[in-house]
């Protein structure tokens, strides 16, 4: 789960990290309250989960009650890159010395929680890492031993931190680990770190990445929300307790397992259609969940045709079929569908769906005859239908 | 021959007594595989259609000698019951649960690495079957018979789909595995290829990758330098975003990283033939050891 720049903030601030002062606000209103608690000069910030905002207009600085009340107006409901801003956060202006880079993320490959940190903060820390790799220090932590001392002060060295901030900042790393792995973290990003005339270390930025699995020993940030990064399809699976993603093609996917649900986008794109999702209905489901699952691949105006690739495992292939069709009998889809089931009870479904004769279902007998099947009859889709 | 379980496994399940515990539990049992007990703390010394319950591992292991555990018990009690199997001294441990949070993994994972010879495979595995000998797991072994194609995967249903192909081609398998979709998975499809390298039965090996991470171009390295055997790529999610995660916590293609077309280049790079679609997997089969 991506939190937004100041859900990020107000989890680093819990594990003792200095932030600004700020508030969230949802309204132009509510954002004056905010700027007037805070003092001038403030700033205000576009609350999505993308780079490069402050270059989009997303972040602006208020001297004024007046100019709070007008880069408020400006920024809420302002479109960036896709994404709708629903919220600013409101926080008192720093003084900027400099700007350093810090972050920890979960290390697949090297199994391992990797720490980076450069003086060279601020800009595109990519560019950094392609023009002048030497300028990110960075080392890997021991997940059974955890952050250690000695590391810190690595960092800081192999960096090129001033002097007096070596001390400071060894222990502001130590506490962004604890964050990490307290908060069960995939990712903390503070970009930029910065350093205050008063020679303190600020994080002016939060990009925090939680692990969805580990919610049940965090549920105040299970409670977190992001609505400009919930697609409403994808708000209402997750209700349903389903795996959806949304993409932007127009046929409608459904399959069981998320391995087999990739290589059906596959196989659908190289028949020369477009996925309108990606839905893993899981293993075991039961006919009510495929119900639940046509009506939001349907919710999907876009949609033109749906695929349905079952390979039973646990998945039984009759209670697929019996699903179908009583969902074919809710909603009375205008759009085909075609129907693959091999695997546990496959001929018990396929006759099933035999029986019940539903216009517009179509049955197939492998993966590829059903993707090119579907493509073409979602291409002769009529537009009324649509 | 086979790899992981066969006629020899002795299988302890944790988690016996809940619904899927004991209907996975079973079914392996009715395969072949010798089911000697089952682990539930706090219903020691009942029994689930004969199988013994015991409250620890521990005590398992002293009376029925497993020398395999699967564990099927909920996320959040998934890495203690590993640990505890491996504390008992079980040399394999199939774990089935989906959903234990990252941290766990790395710290089970780490622990199991430096202090024991513990091998893992999964978690959020479909398990391993070994056609004719022993299942373990949930994979619908019917559809699967004997022969001598390793199959090696990140992902169940998928699996089935290429080896149900490989079945209407003609082939049987040695040992199927399926490693798991998660971010730190207890075996690596390096793990599983070397043993199937090793494993005589073994004339080729499938490899079913998907994007996220760099388990298949770290795959792609050991196999230009350690296997003679002919391999068989394939990698779902060349259609995925980046950025959205799909399905498995471990699918996600985060900038150009982890990308199919990266993965299937790696691949190819080494000589390893990569099917765009699963049939096209089974049609390279075929070639390969018909040809």
């Amino acid at each position: 789960m991506d939190l937004l720049e100041y859900q990020g903030k107000q989890l680093l601030a819990r594990h003792g990290i200095p932030v600004p002062a700020g508030r969230p606000a949802e309204s132009v209103d509510e954002a004056v309250t905010a700027a007037d608690a805070i003092g001038y000069p403030c700033v205000v910030k576009a609350q999505v989960q993308i780079g490069g905002r402050g270059k989009l207009g997303g972040i602006k600085v208020a001297a004024s009650r007046a100019e709070a009340q007008e880069h408020a107006g400006a920024i809420l409901g302002m479109d960036i890159r896709g994404l709708r801003v629903h919220e600013v956060w409101v926080e008192e202006a720093s003084e900027i010395e400099a700007e350093y880079y810090a972050s920890i993320v979960f290390d697949r490959s090297a199994r391992a929680p990797l720490i980076m940190l450069s003086t060279k903060g601020g800009m595109d820390i990519e560019q950094v890492a392609e023009e002048d790799p030497a300028a990110i220090a960075s080392l890997h932590v021991d997940p059974l031993l955890g952050y250690q001392q000695f590391q810190g002060r690595r960092l800081a060295f192999e960096a090129g931190v001033d002097g007096d901030l070596v001390r400071p900042l060894t222990g502001l790393l130590e506490k962004l680990y604890a964050a990490f792995v307290g908060e069960d973290a995939m990712l903390i990003e503070v970009n930029p770190l910065i350093v205050t005339p008063e020679r303190e270390l600020r994080a002016l930025d939060a990009k925090v990445t939680l692990d969805g699995d580990a919610m049940f020993r965090h549920p105040d940030n299970a409670a977190l929300r992001n609505p400009s990064a919930e697609d409403p399809q994808e708000q209402m699976a997750k209700e349903r307790g389903l795996t959806y993603v949304k993409l932007d093609g127009d046929i409608g996917i459904l399959g069981n397992g998320a391995g087999l649900v990739m290589s059906t986008l596959d196989v659908v794109a190289q028949a020369g259609g477009r996925p309108a999702n990606f839905l893993d209905a899981g293993g075991g489901s039961k006919a009510d969940a495929i119900v639940a699952a046509v009506e939001v691949i349907l919710s999907d105006e876009k949609v033109t045709g749906v695929l349905f690739n079952i390979f039973g495992g646990i998945t039984r292939c009759d209670e697929v079929a019996k699903g179908l069709i009583e969902a074919f009998g809710q909603v009375q889809p205008q759009v085909p569908f075609v129907v693959r089931l091999d695997g546990t009870n496959d001929e018990e479904g396929r006759r099933l769906l035999a029986e019940a004769a539903l216009s517009n279902l179509y049955v197939e007998a492998t993966m590829l005859g059903a993707a090119e099947r579907i493509v073409e009859l979602a291409a002769a889709t009529p537009s009324e239908a649509r | 021959m086979s790899i992981l379980v066969g006629r020899d496994t002795r299988l302890c399940v944790s988690g016996i007594t809940g619904r899927e515990g004991t209907f996975h539990a079973l079914n392996n049992q009715r395969y072949g595989t010798n089911v000697v007990s089952g682990v539930t703390p706090g219903k020691g010394g009942q029994s689930v259609e004969g199988v013994p319950v015991f409250d620890t591992f521990h005590e398992a292991v002293a009376e029925t000698d497993a020398n395999t555990a699967m564990i099927f018990v909920p996320a959040r009690f998934a890495a203690d019951s590993i640990i505890e199997a491996a504390d008992a001294g079980v040399p394999t441990i199939v774990a089935i649960t989906e959903g234990i949070p990252a941290h766990d993994e790395l710290r089970v994972f780490t622990h199991l690495k430096r202090s024991t010879g513990v091998r893992l495979i999964g978690p959020n595995c479909p398990g391993v079957l070994s056609p004719g000998k022993a299942n373990v797991g949930i994979i619908p072994a019917d559809f699967f018979k004997e022969g001598n194609v390793g199959v090696v995967s990140r992902s169940g249903t998928l699996t089935y789909q290429i080896g149900n192909e490989l079945a209407q081609a003609g082939f049987g398998n040695s040992s199927i595995v399926g490693i798991g979709g998660d971010p730190v998975p207890g075996s690596s499809f390096i793990d599983v290829l070397e043993l199937f390298e090793a494993d005589a039965d073994t004339e080729l090996m499938v490899m079913s990758g998907e994007i996220g991470g760099s388990a298949e171009e770290e795959a792609a390295e050991f196999i230009a330098d350690n296997v003679s055997k002919p391999v068989v790529g394939y990698i779902a999610g060349f259609t995925a975003p980046p950025g959205k995660t799909m399905g498995h916590a471990g699918a996600i293609v985060s900038g150009s990283k982890g990308t199919a077309q990266a993965k299937a280049e790696a691949l190819e790079a080494v000589g390893v033939r990569v099917g765009r679609t699963p049939t096209e997997v089974s049609e390279i089969v075929v070639e390969i050891l018909e040809g």
